[in-house]
């Protein structure tokens, strides 16, 4: 048993003008560009790997449109 | 279990409610957002929301005020660093600050930069530098770099015929009237979080009485330079760095 820390993001997808700054700053490659589109015709930002994520907030920082809030925490893995 | 992770006391980052829901009219990709997001975090954790007085340039950034939840002032075409004179000499409690760009500041605001700067007032003045005007179509700007091509200049820029690129910011550090001047960029995690640091001290320096701080941020216009926002960041570090490289030019 150990403690692994486990992140999470939540995009404000009609906010997002899919820059994809997002992508290329994300150490792990959680994020990638959706095939979906918001009301403006912007395809935004989704995680594709949403368990690789760690929180590290280097997503959130770079974003120009503050479209993402990074949540953080510990969990119990059984390996 | 996917779900529980959204939970008020696992939020580690998050949009300020300095800076308010209203979508910015920035290109995908532009510091500008960046760099507005910076100014309301610092003045977020300064908690000086309700003494703060920005003044919003012409250019790109002219809708800045609609962003801040904070007072602001519009002010003519490169005149930001002489209102902010004045509203700092009237509100001399108040963290009075200026937002520019490169054709605000450095071309027809040089006057009102070089003076505001040598009378040592106790503003601050947040440059952004991206070598072009973006907002009117990516034409020349006195800090365009040597051979870079722009809409006026579609060959590239010919020092013989256009002059040499303007580096404001080396100029303003030979005046008595500054206190602290620094070159910071906004395009990995990293520098983020140095730009902030500068930024905090440049609010601080507000108040010390002790002369005019300057923050020039080197940064990205994808849309005028043509390129991803991606690939601008690289275009940025490779050729912008060489000639405005970063880091704190005077600290007294």
């Amino acid at each position: 048993m150990g403690t692994k820390i486990k992140g999470a993001i939540l995009v404000n997808e009609e906010r997002c003008k899919g820059c994809g700054l997002c992508v290329v700053a994300c150490p792990h490659d959680v994020l990638t560009l959706s095939k979906k589109v918001n009301a403006k015709g912007y395809n935004f930002a989704t995680m594709e790997h949403p368990d690789a994520c760690v929180g590290c907030a280097s997503c959130g920082y770079v974003c120009p449109d503050a479209c993402i809030s990074v949540y953080r925490t510990k969990v119990e893995s059984s390996n | 279990m996917e779900n529980d992770i959204f939970k008020p006391e696992n939020l580690v980052y998050t949009k300020t409610p300095v800076l308010n829901d209203t979508p910015m009219h920035y290109c995908p990709g532009c510091s500008h957002g960046v760099v507005h997001k910076l100014v309301a975090e610092v003045v977020d954790e300064m908690g000086i929301q309700e003494d703060t007085i920005g003044i919003a340039p012409v250019g790109c950034a002219v809708f800045a005020y609609r962003y801040f939840e904070m007072d602001f002032q519009e002010a003519a075409h490169g005149r930001a660093p002489a209102v902010a004179t004045a509203i700092k000499r009237l509100y001399p409690e108040k963290y009075v600050f200026t937002y520019q760009g490169d054709g605000d500041l450095a071309a027809i605001g040089t006057a009102e930069t070089i003076h505001a700067c040598n009378r040592g007032e106790n503003i601050l003045i947040i440059f952004i530098n991206n070598a072009i005007y973006g907002m009117t179509g990516g034409q020349m700007a006195p800090t365009t770099l040597e051979g870079m091509k722009t809409s006026t200049c579609p060959y590239g820029r010919d020092t013989t015929i256009n002059g040499y690129p303007l580096n404001i910011t080396d100029l303003l550090v030979q005046l008595k009237g500054t206190r602290y001047i620094t070159r910071q960029s906004v395009h990995n995690a990293a520098s983020i979080l140095k730009a902030k640091k500068a930024l905090k001290k440049g609010f601080q320096n507000c108040m010390e009485k002790k002369g005019t701080s300057v923050i020039e941020f080197v940064s990205t216009c994808n849309s005028g330079w043509k390129m991803s926002p991606a690939k601008a960041n690289e275009w940025m570090v490779e050729n912008m760095f060489k000639a405005y490289p970063l880091g704190d030019l005077k600290d007294i």
